[in-house]
């Protein structure tokens, strides 16, 4: 079948702006967007530049847009991206800089891989043979392990769009690796670390990352996982981890949100600077009619969604 | 111009182990790569990595481990070389282990095996089927822990050599396009595999033979190039491998009579022991008499997991589950999935001794790219893992020791002017020549007709032939981008110049050993001839055309014997 490609293309070396350009390419049935690319760049325009290699989405090569998500190449079948338009529509990877074509800069992406000092650090003595520990647990990391470093999280992140200082989805599942291994000896200090501004409760649950994440890795999940674990370990004392237990606190008193106080709990009763500097956008809500409510009252039910939080909490 | 101590090609799991040792012992050392190490071709082992290491409950002994390797390899491979190998084994995982691998386990916690083809006990280590995965990911970390600088994205056009040592490479950054000589008292040649002289081939893009045709344009002679391993299981549709670890677990070939042909003495490549796990060059052949004789599947082979279960599978083959819905349409929970010999592993390579050592001084090799020779005719699964740390270390430790003892020469400018109007000349022929591409497919093609599991002097004289057509068409091809960044019109042109120097040696060496050993089957000499061809071959560049030469295998304490599984 003839599948008509339609690609951004960019050239950091002519200085002019970036255009799309259509091909049409003769395919299989079973062939992959990657097949597809590979034959315009052999056979059509042989200038254009995309980063591939395995073929069987294992080396994360080839992780660009394909009509608008992110993904592999090489596991994006031609068949399914046509399912819902006439065109496949192919670009870069998001939240980074394009150098040519298809190939974006990695070097942000390995930046921040390289700040969750992403390699086992074992305290005690190391022993003469392996490590004893319960399959359960190595088999529990199989999950982050499967993550290929293709950076299909990182183009679709919703936070890293307005916020560069973002560890990002691929860091954080990269950290909870560590973070999760029995055998490394520093996790309380990774968990304390990754409580800090641009770490786990940054990240604001859109699911971007889980739905494209060519692995099955679930990058929120883990964040999410380390959270818990940062909690159960008592890194408490940050706004993240404020906003996450009053939101719940409100909720199971009175069936709904308290946003007024849930902003000053999640900054701190003490911390009047911060609190301070709300007052302008307080101001501005009130003017535009949408402060909540001065007195916050219980919703209807209430009582009943207490019970769900006990219920929960006893086991 | 910078300098280093020890420079490593490749950033594969031999490259950076290598790294990882030298720097170790206080060497400067730098790795270059044309890609990011961890899109380096050691993803794709899945199975497992060998080791015996005896324990309750698991009954094994390094011998049996060397043993199983050397009639693995059809009697060819260097016994003492696989000694080293089995010794070695199990203090070079324990060591992965400690670098953060997450090995599966046993009952107990410990580290717990699984059978693979070839062996006589279970004796692979393994992560689910993302062995390789998993290993180089950690030695990744292992290297940015290090501290150890990489050249990521250089791609390697030529070595510097300096009155017949070896001082370094000349490297063209992809990014900006700059030729740059980096200069070093040792190199490291650990750049992987050459599958792509093949199509179709389980290998990466990458995996372009470039070291292997370096070292032999710079006067290094290759080691048993005619050997080819076909791996049993690789998909129709595109290649794609899918790992012994599903015959590791037991899952079933078999034909369009729904038989296990393996266990059936009308195929005269059965194993009536082994079955499904006989070596892979067995298995290979086994399964192409089977296609040949009207008994496969639309060409090819079932490959059935069924019985293993739902939730072995999940949890033990879920990538290869992966692969065949990705690209087959077919899930091994539901239905068996076609399958047919692939082209899959060069098991020569650069000539090397135990420590890595090539025979030009200053240039060492370890990993696929070099023969040392271990595997001989045939690899075991799981060996070659284990090879890229065994030997990365050892290649790693001796060109460090090596570096310390020498002084870092003078290296003239015109290293860079030289290459840099080489390169110029290619970019500036007319227009009118083939695409690199339409080459590179036309070698493939013929190599998979000519030179895969079944071979005879026809097929091999008229690949020889074609080869000799190609290089002429290479020599006028044309290159479209004019660019300087990110350049791969340029990169795949020159890749394909190391394929197919490459492709002529393993041409050479098939036309040359006129027996059958191992993953080289001569249809018209069926026998394995020990009298006369219990020896290597040795391909050296002389006159711009391979010579071809002969060496002793080193036999230490297993003489040949007939080989059944």
């Amino acid at each position: 079948m003839e599948v008509a490609v339609k690609i951004k293309r960019f050239n950091r070396e002519s200085g002019s702006a970036p255009y799309y350009e259509e091909f049409k390419v003769e395919c299989q049935e079973h062939e992959m967007v990657l097949d597809a690319l590979i034959k315009i760049r052999e056979y059509q325009d042989q200038s254009l530049a995309l980063r591939c290699s395995c073929r069987s989405a294992i080396c994360g090569s080839c992780a660009m847009r394909v009509n608008g998500h992110a993904g592999l190449a090489c596991n994006t079948k031609i068949t399914d991206a046509l399912a819902r338009s006439d065109t496949i529509v192919v670009e870069p990877a998001g939240n980074t800089t394009v150098i040519k074509d298809l190939v974006v800069d990695a070097k942000p992406f390995w930046e921040r891989i390289g700040k969750v000092q992403p390699w086992l650090s074992p305290t005690g003595p190391t022993p003469d043979h392996e490590y004893i520990v319960d399959n359960a647990d190595m088999l529990a990391l199989n999950q982050v392990m499967g993550c290929i470093m293709c950076g299909a999280c990182v183009s679709d992140c919703t936070v890293l769009e307005v916020d560069k200082r973002f560890l990002g989805p691929a860091a954080l599942a990269k950290a909870l690796r560590f973070a999760g291994d029995p055998r490394d000896g520093i996790q309380a200090e990774r968990l304390q670390k990754l409580g800090q501004p641009g770490g786990i409760w940054d990240c604001t649950h859109c699911f971007e990352c889980v739905q494209v994440c060519p692995k099955g890795v679930a990058p929120m999940d883990q964040i999410l996982e380390l959270r818990h674990k940062a909690v159960q370990n008592g890194f408490v004392n940050n706004n993240g981890a404020r906003h996450a237990e009053s939101l719940a606190n409100s909720v199971k008193r009175s069936g709904w949100l308290d946003e007024k106080r849930l902003i000053i709990e999640s900054y701190g009763f003490k911390n009047v600077g911060a609190l301070l500097a709300l007052i302008p956008t307080a101001l501005r809500s009130l003017l535009a009619n949408k402060m909540p409510p001065l007195i916050h009252r219980k919703r209807p039910g209430a009582d009943k969604v207490k019970r769900i939080f006990e219920k929960l909490e006893s086991k | 111009m910078p300098q280093h101590d020890v420079l490593v090609i490749g950033a594969g799991l031999a490259g950076m182990r290598a790294a990882i040792e030298a720097h170790r012992h206080g060497a400067n050392v730098a790795v270059v790569s044309k890609v990011h190490p961890v899109r380096s071709h050691s993803n794709a082992a899945q199975g497992g990595i060998n080791a015996a290491m005896p324990e309750e409950g698991r009954e094994d002994d390094w011998e049996s481990h060397a043993f199983d390797t050397v009639k693995g390899s059809d009697y060819l491979g260097d016994q003492d070389a696989i000694e080293i190998m089995a010794r070695e084994a199990p203090s070079d995982i324990i060591e992965l282990e400690h670098m953060g691998v997450i090995f599966n386990r046993d009952e107990r916690g410990r580290l717990g095996a699984r059978s693979f083809g070839g062996a006589s006990f279970a004796r692979t280590f393994f992560v689910a089927d993302i062995t390789g995965q998993a290993i180089l990911h950690v030695m990744y970390e292992q290297l940015m822990k290090a501290g150890i600088f990489v050249y990521e994205e250089w791609f390697v056009t030529s070595l510097i050599m300096l009155d017949g040592v070896c001082r370094g490479a000349v490297a063209m950054d992809m990014l900006s396009g700059r030729i740059e000589p980096i200069q070093a008292k040792a190199v490291i040649m650990a750049s992987g595999g050459l599958g792509r002289v093949y199509e179709p081939s389980t290998n990466a893009m990458i995996c372009t033979g470039d070291g292997i045709a370096l070292a032999y344009n710079a006067g290094a002679p290759l080691l048993d190039m005619e050997m080819v391993q076909y791996h049993p299981t690789t998909l129709p549709a595109n290649g794609a491998l899918l790992s012994e670890a599903a015959r590791g677990e037991g899952a079933y070939l078999i034909n369009n009579e729904g038989e296990r042909f393996m266990g059936n003495p009308r195929n005269p490549y059965y194993a009536p022991n082994k079955m499904e796990l006989a070596s892979r060059d067995v298995v290979s052949r086994a399964e192409r008499v089977e296609i040949d004789a009207g008994r496969g599947v639309d060409g090819a082979i079932l490959l059935d997991c069924r019985h293993l279960g739902r939730q072995k599978i999940l949890e033990r083959l879920s990538q290869i589950r992966e692969l065949g819905i990705q690209f087959a349409g077919v899930d091994i929970v539901e239905e068996p999935i076609r399958i047919v010999p692939g082209m899959h592993y060069q098991m020569g390579g650069i000539k090397t001794d135990v420590d890595g050592a090539t025979s030009i001084e200053g240039l060492y090799a370890a990993g696929e790219c070099a023969c040392i020779s271990l595997h001989g005719g045939n690899r075991l699964g799981a060996n070659s893992l284990l090879e890229t740390v065994v030997f990365g270390r050892r290649a790693g430790l001796n060109a460090g020791n090596y570096a310390s003892s020498v002084t870092q020469p003078v290296i003239s400018n015109a290293v860079r002017t030289d290459e840099e109007n080489r390169i110029q000349a290619i970019l500036n022929r007319d227009p009118t020549g083939d695409p690199p591409a339409a080459i590179r497919l036309a070698m493939g093609q013929s190599m998979h007709n000519n030179v895969a599991v079944f071979r005879d002097e026809e097929g091999l004289k008229k690949s020889q032939e074609e080869i000799a057509q190609l290089k002429e068409r290479y020599a006028r091809a044309s290159i479209h981008d004019k660019g300087k960044v990110f350049n791969y019109n340029l990169i795949s042109y020159l890749e394909l110049g190391f394929m197919l120097d490459c492709a002529e040696t393993i041409v050479a060496g098939a036309i040359e050993r006129k027996e059958s050993r191992g993953a080289h089957t001569r249809t018209d000499y069926p026998q394995r001839d020990d009298e006369n061809w219990l020896r290597h071959t040795l391909v050296t560049l002389k006159d711009g055309k391979p010579h071809m030469d002969f060496l002793p295998v080193t036999i230490t304490r297993w003489q040949p014997q007939a080989r059944t599984y």
